[in-house]
């Protein structure tokens, strides 16, 4: 699916991610970790794009996604859920609206039962008719979430989805991310939340990444 | 057709992805309304101008003036040689020489009603029609020098030059100022689309997340920015239409001022206005959208 090829990110100001190879197999569980400022956004937004390595290449499909047209990148991000650490929603639409948006953008149909169905699933059928910014925090994660899965994708990438939630929320929020990949969704949760990331190892088969002095290792056995 | 039909009619669900900016929607309509106001009155200066040169140059051609000074007891001699003179010469359909009544009444707006013709040393005017064809005006010129020295050929270009390149250049003018008048639209619009945009950074960042394509996101902008448009340009245009119905009409005491409105199917041309604002605020929008979003992953 998506592929690292000893990728490299240089902001301008000094190397933040070097020589970083990775594959994200279909329907794999990854956390990745690593002290504020290592480049766990970075790496995120080099997943779906936002961000082209100075350095290696990142492959969706075996094909380079510097190459691709913009039309390309959109249709890659149907494919690509993101759950940012800010989540940005259309302040003027209703919750419901704003959770429907990827199939309205991208001229989906879109059924009311299934939309339904997806914000009981994320506790937020009650606020459907709410606008964006009387959300609090965690249900604005959540909203996020839906969002992001609502058109089916085939990888979900999280950026610190539970910064802004009690545990409860927390562990909640990852209650449905492990459902979802167990319908086969590929996960990658940026997190520095070592509990959180104990909680997931015993739910599903997650392999946890650090980012360590710029370069990504594999950190599953001590956590 | 379909597709202008389609983009009239819109997604009422793609619409609402833009939020209602207050701001911009007021000033484009107001650019868009005044601009049609303005291109209304160029236009009608545009349509007058080219009346008034076709007048002109129709008032004037294929006729000549020949001016007969000689002591009134040659004057008649002199006339009948002119009058010889013009019957032979080719290209002349008629000739005939103005009466003393004739006269009298030419100069009556300078002299009053009661001047003594006889009294004065005036020359003999000769009206002249020339033919489709025309007649060889410096050839009978120099015939006229030859036979009667007194008599002078005006064939009145040195007037009908001037009068109809003076008519042809405010026509002219009034193209240009339409033209400005829609790159001024354009670049009002495009700062307004501009504005917009950049209000709505967060719309369009989390469209582009989603996958939507440019061409959805910036559709949700031009579409709007065009309806705006073209209903300021249907107001202008209306308002500007309603003022030249009111300018007082055309008579000959007024000349070029009082024939400022539109003739006949001239009132058709500014209903072209609003449509055409509609396409220049449609290209400048999009032209704003889609620089817009080349700037964004």
């Amino acid at each position: 699916m998506i592929e690292f090829h000893h990728v490299a990110y240089n902001y301008g100001g000094g190397e933040l991610l070097t020589d970083i190879s990775l594959r994200l197999a279909p329907g794999s569980f990854h956390f990745l970790t690593g002290p504020s400022g290592a480049g766990k956004t970075t790496f995120l937004k080099l997943c779906y794009g936002e961000l082209h390595p100075t350095a290696g290449r990142v492959t969706l499909e075996d094909r380079d996604m510097r190459g691709f047209s913009r039309d390309e990148v959109a249709q890659m991000r149907r494919r690509v859920g993101v759950v940012h650490q800010d989540c940005q929603f259309l302040d003027h639409l209703p919750l419901a609206e704003n959770v429907a948006l990827p199939l309205t953008a991208t001229g989906q149909p879109r059924r009311d039962d299934d939309l339904e169905a997806l914000l009981s699933w994320v506790g937020l059928k009650p606020l459907s008719g709410h606008l964006p910014p009387s959300l609090s925090g965690g249900e604005r994660q959540r909203a996020a979430l839906a969002r992001a899965v609502i058109t089916s994708p085939d990888v979900i990438l999280a950026d610190e989805p539970t910064g802004n939630l009690d545990w409860e929320m927390s562990l909640r929020l990852l209650t449905l991310l492990v459902e979802l990949n167990k319908m086969g969704k590929t996960i990658l949760i940026a997190t520095h939340d070592l509990n959180l990331i104990r909680s997931a190892k015993s739910q599903v088969p997650a392999r946890v990444l650090r980012i360590r002095d710029r370069r990504l290792q594999l950190a599953g056995s001590d956590l | 057709m379909n597709g202008i039909a389609r983009f009239l009619m819109g997604d009422t669900t793609a619409d609402r992805i833009v939020p209602p900016t207050g701001f911009t929607a007021r000033l484009t309509t107001f650019t868009a309304a005044a601009m049609a106001f303005l291109a209304v009155f160029a236009l009608a200066l545009s349509l007058a101008s080219g009346r008034l040169a076709e007048r002109w140059s129709a008032a004037l051609a294929q006729t000549a003036t020949i001016r007969i000074s000689a002591p009134s007891d040659q004057m008649a001699a002199q006339t009948a040689k002119v009058m010889a003179i013009l019957k032979e010469t080719p290209g002349v359909a008629s000739a005939q020489p103005l009466t003393d009544a004739q006269q009298k009444k030419l100069l009556e707006p300078w002299f009053g009603p009661d001047l003594p013709l006889d009294a004065l040393p005036i020359p003999r005017l000769v009206d002249v029609r020339e033919t489709a064809q025309g007649f060889d005006a410096e050839g009978l010129r120099n015939r006229l020098a030859a036979s009667v020295p007194g008599a002078v050929l005006d064939d009145h270009t040195r007037w009908r030059k001037p009068l109809v390149a003076a008519a042809d250049r405010l026509r002219l003018l009034g193209l240009v100022a339409i033209l400005l008048i829609a790159g001024a639209t354009a670049a009002m619009i495009t700062l307004a689309a501009n504005a917009a945009l950049a209000a709505n950074g967060q719309v369009i960042r989390v469209l582009r997340l989603i996958g939507a394509r440019d061409r959805y996101i910036a559709r949700a902008f031009v579409r709007r920015f065009t309806l705006r448009a073209l209903a300021g340009a249907a107001i202008g245009t209306v308002l500007g239409m309603g003022a030249v119905l009111l300018l007082p009409a055309q008579n000959e005491a007024g000349g070029f001022l009082t024939g400022l409105g539109f003739q006949g199917l001239g009132w058709a041309w500014p209903l072209l206005i609003p449509p055409l604002a509609a396409l220049v605020s449609f290209l400048a929008t999009q032209a704003a959208a889609f620089h817009t979003l080349r700037g964004l992953s």
